[in-house]
């Protein structure tokens, strides 16, 4: 290969060698006025152009050489005061030339002064000169030769309005040159690909491609004549084109060719003559990669219509988007071993078409989809992961545009096509579809569009057969779950009964969950209900009694049945707090034996499930905060609940926990509201339980490790009893205080080996707070006066 | 000036699916020095925002949350402040300011944050002042039934701080502010 390069390098610089050399003395032939010495030694130059060993690359310099060289000529012959020749007579005379290649190349040369003269139409010339370069066969050459004809002529054609229009010619004459010139260009480059010796075919292809733009550059000066109007291109010049495009037969020019036509035409006579362009497509050979063609085709008329509103009415006019539907249709249709890729990138380009051109015709959108669902149908399984990803563009672009998931959910093919998806992919579709909503803030408020969206989601909500839950990483998994807690929220309808529907389809999809994603939904699913229990509420004065299937009643049993189904989990922490959660909207109700039911599930749960101490300090902390705003129990209940509470308070494993728990549980018998419990004994109980829990921890502490213990706790207990003793216990006394406070002294004293910072601060400070008390004065100052410091 | 945002009881995913978009367009990187969350955020994608946010940031557990070893209290040190952060739920009775107190009193601390109520407080007693910067997401809460989106932001300057509440009301954000001043013993509110 090396060898072949570098020999053409030589032949090169042996052509060009010989083109300088020539162009020499042709130089000298012109300065003295020899035509006859010009010609001899023109010809001789152009000889150069006879070879055939150079690649099309290599040509192309020697060509543009042989080029510059022409122009001086022509500037020669165009003056017959310096070789006194008539054109028609140097016409004639150049044909004398030996070997056919130079000959045409002065014709053509002559040519071009013989048209600017005007002694002959235009029209003849022009004709002539092209069916005298048939003479050439050879492609390399008879491009080139051609090429050079159409650069030389381009502007001498009888173009509506140019000096050249006469009666004897007309455009429709440019139009017959341009064309047939194009015609013989692309036979010749098609037969480059079968000459030869049967060499690499990418070799070959290559440098046919490096030709391209020859060939392409006639159908550019056609879309440049004036002449050529709409009504011309389409009754001669693109069904011409598309003949010989047909005709031709050979997939590189099909697919060059159909591209030029595409790009270089205006995109209105695109959409005018939309059914004979498409009608080509089918017709085409199978390996053109006619898909990339519409799509180009496709993005142009999308680009058009994005241009300006004025256009769009014609594009319903011509009924673009149904010519093209058929015409993707047919070609799908004919190239039966397409790719599912090919035709899903198809579809791809047409939705993305439709939605830039008509967004308001939903029904295109699903027109589209079902043609892609009637594709995929065909394919027992789809496993190109390519092709998932075009389904995944395609589904995910009615998203983007409409912005809105609710006129997705309204496609009746949209979910068809999901199903089509492998699990992974249909997971990762659910998850673009929640991302969606979420991004933009979308609310889904009717039952019905819930139902849909929830089927689509259905990957994500279920084990589905064949999916291996496992093989996800946790991360993954806890993620989508997370996304799914969240798009809970973001189904809502503030009418109760619809909420209710909503709520309940919500529940039926997520309970076949499994107990890996129950845990995430149920939350999420509990909280929506209480919301709605609340909207019911709000709306219970204007409630006509008719309504018995909403009742706070109802949604407190749908709320035991939800959370219930996270005893499969199991997950008895998460499960206790959301009853206490549902025991608060009970007495916002004033339910009192539905309150009743929630604390004892809520205690059960304690007794039997938590057995982790550090679980326990936290879930008995919460029983006696809920508790401690209950307002809708009476005596013997409150009683029950009370005694269970602070019993197992006084249980928990470690002496500062129980110590803290019993305190806590001082507020039970205490409610600052105007008909809130308050007695005072039973506080005062309390705190000094908690007191001897805290001595006991303290000789604990003296005997496991011979120092003292928390001296803190003392002091969170001091604070304690300042509390009740300034909201009016009787039952604590001043001189109890103070008795506390001597006994913290001490404690401190006695262990001033070890001192605790932390706790010298706090009693400085609870010590600081009953000063400030006794100096605010009035009725509160007087209290405190009682306490000696 | 040193901005400290105190936010918390986000509740995602379990009461609300995100921040308001109004809030999410204020918070951005790079223009707060430390982050003080109450709890209850719930999941470490908030966590992992937060942390874009601002680096420094001082979590304490809430009831609900994912990750258990959030501490149940912290303490920190900005300029001449001293702040405890505890979510609330195992102060009994919720909400209550004198228990609350009681609590700063133990951290010792001249600013205490805390939530689990949803509900924005600012309030200056004794020892200190109590601040609740409510739920940021504005998540169902047992205490209220009008939660309000909200979050606070401190600059603290010297002895003073300035709190600053913003809430979305009906779609609007809405500031206000209030002043706390340290003398050599104990704030002041102004």
């Amino acid at each position: 290969m090396l060898n072949g390069t570098e020999d053409e390098e030589k032949w090169l610089a042996e052509g060009i060698a010989g083109i300088q050399h020539n162009a020499f003395y042709m130089h000298r032939a012109l300065d003295s006025n020899n035509l006859r010495e010009a010609l001899k030694y023109s010809a001789q130059m152009l000889s150069e152009l006879r070879t055939s060993k150079l690649s099309p690359h290599k040509y192309y310099e020697l060509y543009m050489r042989a080029f510059d060289e022409l122009k001086r000529l022509e500037l020669f012959f165009k003056d017959d005061s310096k070789h006194g020749v008539s054109v028609v007579d140097l016409y004639e005379l150049v044909q004398h030339a030996g070997n056919i290649l130079p000959r045409l190349y002065l014709l053509c040369t002559v040519g071009s002064i013989y048209i600017k003269s005007k002694e002959a139409p235009a029209k003849e010339v022009l004709k002539d000169l092209v069916e005298m370069c048939r003479g050439v066969q050879h492609p390399i050459r008879g491009l080139f030769l051609r090429s050079y004809l159409a650069q030389i002529s381009r502007d001498k054609l009888p173009d509506i309005g140019s000096e050249y229009e006469g009666d004897a010619d007309t455009v429709m004459d440019a139009v017959d040159f341009v064309l047939q010139n194009f015609t013989e260009m692309n036979k010749l480059w098609v037969r480059m690909q079968h000459q030869g010796p049967g060499g690499v075919r990418e070799k070959r292809e290559k440098e046919r491609s490096e030709l391209q733009d020859l060939v392409g550059k006639n159908l550019h000066v056609l879309s440049q004549i004036e002449g050529v109007d709409l009504e011309m291109y389409k009754e001669t010049v693109l069904p011409r084109v598309l003949e010989q495009v047909v005709n031709c037969k050979d997939d590189l020019a099909q697919y060059y060719l159909m591209d030029c036509i595409i790009q270089v035409f205006p995109d209105e006579y695109h959409l005018q003559t939309l059914e004979t362009l498409l009608g080509a497509c089918p017709q085409l050979q199978p390996t053109v990669d006619v898909k990339t063609v519409l799509s180009r085709l496709m993005d142009r008329l999308s680009n058009y219509a994005a241009s300006s509103a004025d256009v769009l009415p014609e594009f319903l006019q011509v009924e673009a988007f149904s010519k093209l539907s058929n015409a993707i249709g047919k070609v799908i249709e004919a190239q039966l071993d397409m790719p599912a890729v090919g035709a899903i990138t198809l579809y791809v380009s047409l939705l993305t078409f439709t939605l830039r051109v008509h967004p308001d015709r939903l029904d295109h959108v699903d027109q589209v989809l079902g043609a892609c669902v009637k594709k995929l149908s065909n394919i027992p399984k789809l496993e190109d992961s390519r092709a998932m990803k075009q389904v995944v563009a395609l589904l995910s672009a009615p998203l983007e545009k409409y912005n809105d998931i609710v006129t997705a959910l309204t496609l009746s093919n949209y979910p068809r096509v999901m199903d089509h998806l492998d699990i992974g992919t249909n997971k990762l579709m659910a998850m673009v579809i929640i991302q969606s909503i979420m991004k933009n803030n979308s609310c889904i408020s009717t039952a019905d569009k819930v139902e849909v969206l929830f089927k689509l989601i259905k990957g994500l909500i279920k084990d589905i057969d064949g999916a291996d839950v496992d093989e996800l990483e946790e991360e993954d998994f806890k993620e989508e779950q997370n996304s799914v807690a969240r798009l809970i929220h973001m189904l809502y309808n503030d009418e109760p009964e619809e909420m209710l529907k909503i709520i309940c389809i919500v529940r039926k999809h997520t309970m076949v969950g499994g107990p890996k994603r129950l845990p995430f939904t149920v939350s999420s699913l509990v909280f929506s209900a209480l919301r709605l229990l609340r909207q019911l509420q709000g709306q219970e004065g204007d409630i006509v009694g008719e309504e018995a299937s909403m009742t706070p009643n109802k949604i407190f049993q749908l709320l035991t049945q939800i959370i219930e189904s996270l005893s499969a989990v199991p997950s008895p922490e998460l499960a206790l707090r959301l009853y206490l959660q549902c025991a608060e909207a009970a007495n916002g109700c004033d339910i009192e034996h539905v309150a009743y039911e929630f604390f004892t599930q809520a205690f059960l749960l304690y007794e039997e499930e938590i057995a982790d101490s550090k679980a326990q300090v936290t879930a008995i902390h919460l029983i006696i905060g809920t508790l401690q705003r209950m307002n809708v129990f009476g005596v013997e209940n409150r009683d029950t609940l009370t005694h269970k509470a602070t019993g197992y308070s006084a249980r928990l494993l470690k002496k500062a926990d129980q110590c803290r728990a019993v305190y806590a549980c001082s507020h039970l018998f205490w409610v600052d509201d105007q008909d809130g419990i308050k007695d005072g004994e039973r506080v005062l109980l309390c705190l000094k339980r908690a007191l001897r829990i805290a001595n006991a921890a303290q000789q604990m502490a003296n005997v496991a490790r011979g120092s003292g213990g928390p001296v803190s706790l003392f002091v969170e207990i001091l604070n304690k009893y300042i509390y009740f003793f300034e909201k009016g216990n009787k039952q604590i006394t001043s001189s109890a205080i103070q008795g506390l406070i001597e006994l913290i002294n001490t404690e401190m004293q006695s262990d001033s080996t070890n001192p605790d910072s932390v706790a010298d601060a706090f009693l400085a400070s609870t010590l600081r707070y009953i000063q400030f008390q006794k100096q605010k004065g009035g009725v509160m100052g007087e209290k405190f006066e009682s306490i000696k410091l | 000036m040193v901005l400290v945002l105190a936010i918390g009881d986000l509740n995602i995913p379990h009461r609300a699916p995100d921040l308001p978009p109004k809030f999410k367009s204020m918070l951005v990187p790079g223009k707060i020095q430390h982050i003080i969350c109450t709890g209850n955020l719930c999941i470490k994608e908030v966590h992992d925002y937060f942390k874009t946010l601002c680096p420094d940031l001082h979590i304490t557990r809430g009831e609900y949350d994912e990750d258990s070893r959030y501490p149940e209290n912290k303490t920190l040190t900005i300029g001449q402040f001293k702040l405890g952060i505890c979510h609330g739920h195992q102060v009994i009775p919720w909400g209550d300011l004198d228990s609350l107190a009681m609590v700063q009193r133990q951290l010792d601390v001249d600013i205490l944050v805390t939530g689990h109520t949803h509900q924005f407080k600012a309030y200056k007693h004794e020892g200190g002042v109590v601040i609740n910067p409510g739920s940021a997401t504005g998540a169902y809460s047992s205490f209220t039934y009008d939660v309000n989106p909200s979050f606070v932001l401190m600059d603290i300057d010297g002895l003073r701080v300035v709190v600053y509440v913003y809430e979305l009301i009906d779609g609007e954000v809405k500031v206000d502010k209030i002043d706390f001043k340290k003398t050599a013993t104990a704030p002041s509110a102004h």
